[in-house]
């Protein structure tokens, strides 16, 4: 496959966490627009694929490489990614406390506008994009007051990610399980917000267990990862056929010419 | 993370510069003739000496304390100075036109102008060099509000009847080892002094800087806030970076009359010391202040200095209704060592105080919060809360809390609070991952951690403990 319009390209990717390998031999390349759906039995890599691509301390990539944008990722520091345009929406989001939301969003997108080049919001025109973005995904504008996730129950703070992602525009985000510990009203307010956000430049990797969160973010591919690679790709049909059928079937296939259809 | 915030602590002590001054310096050592000599100097009337002399040999028959969360090896108080002075204050300049511009240049590059036309506007300094007290701003305008603002050597001269009834009022000659060999060997130090009814018309602030090799720094500070008065008082102090440790034993007292309010402020940031712990200031102060009637008094300090800290600003609650507060940020990396907390003493009724109490660590340092709430038999309906949380950056440095309560009144309520957390690699992480770097971050965390305490800063020192902060973390991480 061409580097050629080409956001993300990952070849070969091999990656350990203390010492253990996770990724063995991963490769995915992902145009502008695209969503990409990462699906999964528990342990296949499926958060590392994650960690890995943000620059997470803890998780060595041993050999492969990975391009944004033509750039070398795995050269940058976690910071540096993020103001290429990388975002991690965490599985667990972390709480600052006394750092308010506000606070942070605004250090967060000076830092990356800096890096980039671009002037600096005054805070006035910074606070009118937060507050649209807190009514994006259903917060009252009083969590920019509140310390970062402090308090914040598991929806809230899944929808909290998600301000941040809209606040950030970055050109690639990964969700990873966003969906984990939601119920159906909290999930479709967190997929209006990713769709909301789908354009013919951004492109996501939609990290997730199950097929529910694909009836609300359709992806354009669906990936199986099991043990460190992709075993089986396919378009949004595969989700659903794994719903039905688990992913044991999976680990009898024959060969690898037979998951290339 | 914890190779890189070894790196940190190779930072630079911004305030470690030495001076070009000459000084008068006594040889190392004490003893009476020394204490005499001290007086003499200082021109002082006799009773004074015989204070001094009274407090010298009180003090001879008392031992060093080693009760606290502190390890250094024992002070030889034989080889430290007890008075220097710049020769150019010999003369005791009228104006500031005769004062040493190296002094001046001192205090400037300190970010502490003098200089009328550069002023802090607002604030009015006494700036404290070595043993005496080099200029004190202001004075004019603050003696038409009747405000009395003066080094305290002057006081002695000037206001016999002020310091006779309060010096050693609050914190009494035999209270410890360290208060009793400051009002042996006292040099300077600010005297306040706010009129019945007054509110005093700007922030008073006294700057203390050590600047001549091998000496001690005794200052002894009073402040009396006359019924229905109010003051905002504020403190700075830094040293030169040295490899010997410098020993620094303050007193201060605070004096709240009915219906009275001081508030006092400290920004410390003494030398701390290099990495591997050589030099620094050894801080022991003692600070108290008695709350009359419905008075109040309030302490707040961000101490991010000195080799080791051992401080614990007080509240006596003596009238009914008064109360008491402490706001304290501490800060120790490297090997620093503080051992800082506070006491509330309540003895009237309806008293209440507040203390929240944020003690971070880096390095290989160590931070105690040491505090004592008690409730006297007669503090009927006495209320006391108290905060306590402790930060960690980093896996090799410790956090202590030693809260005692000695409660005799049923009636009195008394709550604590307590928590010790991490700045953890989920929330570096989590900033990096949003696009920033890990310093700004670490500031970032350590500011939310001590907004509390920020808040009840004047704005201006608000800004540079911030500041401080910051610089103090640089490097900490990455």
């Amino acid at each position: 496959m061409s580097n050629e319009n080409t956001l993300l390209s990952i070849k070969d990717l091999h990656a350990s966490v203390e010492e253990k390998n996770i990724l063995k031999g991963l490769n995915l390349d992902i145009k502008p627009g695209e969503v990409h759906a990462i699906m999964g039995p528990n342990g296949a890599g499926k958060s590392t694929t994650g960690y890995v691509l943000s620059g997470r301390d803890g998780y060595e990539v041993d050999s492969g490489s990975v391009t944004l944008d033509g750039k070398d990722l795995l050269e940058m520091e976690v910071e540096e990614r993020a103001c290429a345009g990388l975002f991690l929406a965490f599985q667990y989001p972390v709480e600052i406390p006394g750092v308010s939301n506000l606070e942070f969003l605004k250090v967060a997108v000076d830092a990356q506008r800096q890096a980039r080049g671009e002037e600096a919001l005054t805070s006035a025109e910074f606070l009118k994009m937060a507050k649209e973005a807190c009514k994006q995904v259903n917060l009252p504008v009083s969590f920019l007051k509140r310390g970062v996730n402090e308090g914040f129950s598991g929806g809230e703070k899944k929808r909290n990610e998600i301000m941040q992602m809209i606040l950030l525009k970055p050109k690639l985000c990964i969700l990873d399980e966003t969906d984990s510990g939601l119920d159906i009203d909290a999930m479709q307010v967190v997929a209006n917000g990713v769709n909301s956000q789908r354009d013919s430049e951004r492109s996501f990797i939609v990290v997730t267990h199950y097929q529910r969160l694909l009836d609300y973010i359709k992806p354009d591919f669906v990936h199986v990862l099991a043990d460190g690679k992709i075993v089986k790709s396919g378009d949004a049909s595969l989700a659903k056929e794994l719903e039905e059928q688990g992913y044991s079937w999976l680990q009898t296939e024959p060969t690898e010419d037979e998951l290339e259809d | 993370m914890t190779e890189q915030i070894d790196k940190a602590l190779a930072r630079e002590y911004e305030a470690g510069f030495v001076s070009a001054v000459e000084s008068e310096t006594f040889e190392p050592g004490l003893d009476e003739d020394v204490i005499r000599r001290i007086s003499e100097v200082k021109g002082e009337p006799e009773w004074m000496l015989e204070w001094r002399l009274k407090a010298f040999r009180v003090w001879q028959e008392m031992e060093e304390p080693d009760w606290a969360h502190l390890s250094y090896p024992k002070i030889d108080l034989q080889s430290v100075s007890y008075y220097s002075a710049p020769k150019s204050m010999k003369d005791k300049p009228k104006s500031l036109d005769e004062v040493d511009p190296e002094l001046l240049r001192t205090y400037e590059k300190l970010g502490i102008p003098l200089v009328e036309q550069q002023m802090l506007a607002g604030i009015a300094v006494d700036a404290v060099f070595d043993s005496v007290s080099v200029v004190t701003t202001f004075r004019e305008k603050l003696e038409e509000a009747g405000v009395i603002f003066c080094p305290i050597s002057e006081a002695v001269h000037k206001y016999p009847d002020l310091i006779k009834k309060y010096i050693g009022s609050v914190v009494p000659t035999k209270d410890n080892y360290f208060a009793a060999l400051n009002c042996a060997v006292f040099t300077d130090g600010s005297f306040v002094y706010i009129p019945k009814g007054t509110r005093c018309p700007m922030e008073l602030s006294t700057y203390f800087r050590i600047n001549e090799q091998n000496t001690g720094q005794f200052e002894r500070t009073l402040i009396i806030a006359d019924e229905g008065s109010y003051v905002s008082y504020l403190e700075g102090c830094t040293a030169p970076q040295r490899d010997e440790n410098q020993l620094h034993a303050a007193v201060v007292e605070l004096v709240a009359m009915d219906n009275a309010e001081i508030k006092y402020s400290t920004v410390q940031n003494w030398y701390p010391g290099d990495e591997e712990g050589k030099g620094g200031i050894y801080n022991f102060v003692t600070k108290r202040g008695v709350c009359h009637t419905n008075a109040k008094i309030s302490w707040t300090q961000v101490e991010t200095g000195s080799a080791v800290t051992w401080k614990y600003p007080s509240c006596v609650l003596k009238g009914d209704n008064s109360v008491g507060e402490f706001y304290s940020v501490a800060l120790t990396r490297g090997r620093q060592q503080a051992d800082t907390g506070t006491k509330m003493i309540h003895i009237g009724k309806n008293t209440k105080s507040t203390i929240i109490s944020k003690g971070i660590s880096a390095g290989k340092s160590n931070n105690s919060y040491r505090g004592l709430v008690r409730m006297n038999p007669g503090a009927e309906g006495a209320r006391n809360f108290t905060q306590c949380d402790s930060l960690l950056i980093g896996d090799q440095c410790g956090a202590h809390t030693f809260p005692y309560v000695e409660s005799r009144n049923p009636s009195a309520i008394v709550e604590h609070e307590a928590t010790t957390s991490k700045v953890s690699d989920d929330q570096l992480f989590l900033c990096r991952q949003r696009g920033v770097d890990p310093e700004k971050a670490v500031s970032m965390i350590v500011n939310g951690f001590c907004k509390e305490v920020f808040k009840e800063l004047p704005m201006e020192f608000a800004v540079e403990a911030g500041k401080l902060l910051e610089i103090s973390l640089e490097g900490s991480v990455g």
